[in-house]
Formats: C-alpha cells, structure tokens, sequence
C-alpha cells in the first residue's frame, strides 16, 4: 500500500471511531472484510450522511449524491478503496 | 413565548458566558456535555446560561416556522436581558448566528461549521434514507420542493428560508476570538456520534479554556 492510501485508510478509520464511537482498538482491528453496514446498528442512514459529509472534509474529496449507497458501506475494505480512489485520483 | 433557558450560578463580577450549542441533531449529541461543562464553570466561579432556540430542543415552536435571523434575533434578545458583560461560545452551527450578541466581551468557538455542509449532511441522510425504502430521489428535487413547504430532512421540517439562510451562512469575523478544535482540549467529535456520548474530560478542558479566556477578554 502506498503512503497515501495508508493516510486515506488512517483517516477512515479515525472518522469511524469518531462517528460510531467505538474504540481506537477496535477500529485499528478492521480489515478488508469487516462487515459495516448491517454488522453495525449505529451506522444508519444520517451516520452514513455524517460519515460521508466528514470524509470529505478531513480528505479534500467531493462526493456526488448519486454515489450515497450502502454498498459503499458493506465492508471496511470497500469504504476504503472508494475513498483511496476519490482522494489519489 | 418564552424559551427554556439552562442556567448555573457564578460570581456576579465575572463576565457570564452565553452558550450557543450546535445545530440541529448535533444539538442533541453535545448538550450532556455542555451541560457537564457548565458545572465545571460554575464550580470556577464563571456563570453560564443555555438558551433553547426557537424551534430547537424543548421549544414549542415549530422548526419549520424559524428562520436563521429568527435564531440571530433571539440570542440578541437573550443578551440584552443580562445586566452584566458576556462571553459568546458557540459550538459547530452555533457559529453561524454567535454575532447577533454584537456587544459581547468576546467570543470562543469550537470547531465551527459552514451551514452548506450542515444542510448538505441533512439533504443526504434524506437521500440515504430514500435509497434505503426503495426509492429514488435527489438533491435537487428536494431542494426544489422547498418551495411549496416545508422539506422533512433528517427528522427537522426546514421553511425554504431556513435552508436559503442555512446555504449562505458562515461563521461572521468576530473579535476578539479564540478558536479550537477537539483535539485542542484532548476531546474528539462527539457531535458526529450516531449514539449521543458523553465526554467529561473534554467538558472540564473546554470549561478551564472558555473560564480563562473570559478572564483575558474582561481585562482587556
């Protein structure tokens, strides 16, 4: 993985912990597979409005509104590919 | 009609601090804190007092019947009634409308917000929430229906007024001003929690912050 896409995978990680409010451990123990959506009861539709809004913001992206879906959402691996791909491209 | 107003005890020759909370949702996931704040600068001797805004928290107004001068007009008016100087602290949105108390002694704000993103965050939970029962909308078919009433987003019925205003606003150039972010008093982001928190440590560092900032702007 290259430097930035360890900063951009950092910072998600941060933004979750900050959202769901879980602990920094738990968060630094995601991986590729971790089930989000659907495997965390508090990541509804205004956390995943907040998460995608606070992205953004901490990572200079812009995101369309036509990009909202779960399936960005169904694993920690996908959230960080499409954030990686928004912020190095 | 008059607003509830939350106030803690201090001593009468130290200015009081006038608490402008977040907006909205995020309102709700700071106030246990604030309020645990509040403590902290009561216990320092620095009084303290939480106005609910029109439309927000216990308020019996409807939200969709303010607009955000209504907010501004309402914070003046809450000034004015206090006979002694004033400290302004707003949190995130609360930045937005922390200038209407135009004679305070100075200002203090965490982590303010422009409005666009607050109504961008609430017109996505709206999207979210629309994908999520089959059905497909957009930002601006939403945006548009505002004008034949008000638009339901994330829970809060917004007036078109409301959302022009929210659009437009950012934070005034106030001064004398001390700004911080979370991690400036060894806190995080509690008004981006799904679940509301509370963080105690954060309340007493932002309570000694705004306690000794209040002391420096009364003797200037």
């Amino acid at each position: 993985m290259s430097d930035g896409a360890a900063m951009v995978e950092a910072t998600v990680r941060a933004t979750l912990v900050d959202i769901l409010g879980i602990s920094a451990s738990r968060a630094a123990a995601f991986d590729e597979t971790t089930p989000l959506f659907g495997a965390l009861p508090e990541l509804d539709s205004m956390a995943v409005a907040t998460l995608l809004t606070e992205l953004e913001d901490r990572l200079g992206i812009a995101i369309d509104d036509d990009e909202i879906d779960v399936d960005l959402f169904e694993t920690f691996g996908a959230l960080v590919r499409f954030a990686v791909g928004k912020a190095l491209n | 009609m008059a607003e509830h107003c939350l106030r803690f005890p201090g001593s009468n020759d130290q200015p009081a601090v006038l608490i402008v909370p977040p907006l909205f949702d995020e309102a709700n996931r700071m106030r246990r804190t604030l309020v645990l704040m509040m403590r902290t600068l009561s216990a320092l001797g620095t009084s303290s007092l939480l106005p609910d805004l029109p439309g927000q928290n216990d308020s019996l107004v409807d939200t969709e019947a303010v607009s955000l001068n209504d907010w501004r007009c309402a914070l003046a008016a809450v000034a004015a009634q206090e006979n002694r100087p004033i400290l302004v602290a707003s949190w995130r949105g609360g930045a937005l409308i922390d200038d209407a108390v135009s004679n305070a002694l100075g200002w203090w704000r965490m982590a303010p917000i422009a409005g666009a993103t607050i109504v961008k965050a609430m017109i996505r939970t709206r999207i979210a929430c629309d994908k999520e029962s089959g059905r497909q909308s957009g930002a601006e078919a939403i945006r548009a229906s505002a004008a034949e009433g008000p638009v339901e987003l994330a829970g809060n019925f917004l007036s078109a007024a409301m959302l022009d205003g929210l659009d437009a606003a950012t934070p005034s150039l106030v001064e004398p001003l001390r700004q911080l972010s979370p991690s400036d008093v060894g806190g995080s982001a509690l008004w981006l929690r799904a679940e509301p928190s509370e963080d105690a440590t954060m309340a007493e560092a932002m309570a000694a912050d705004i306690h000794s900032w209040a002391a420096i702007c009364a003797a200037r």
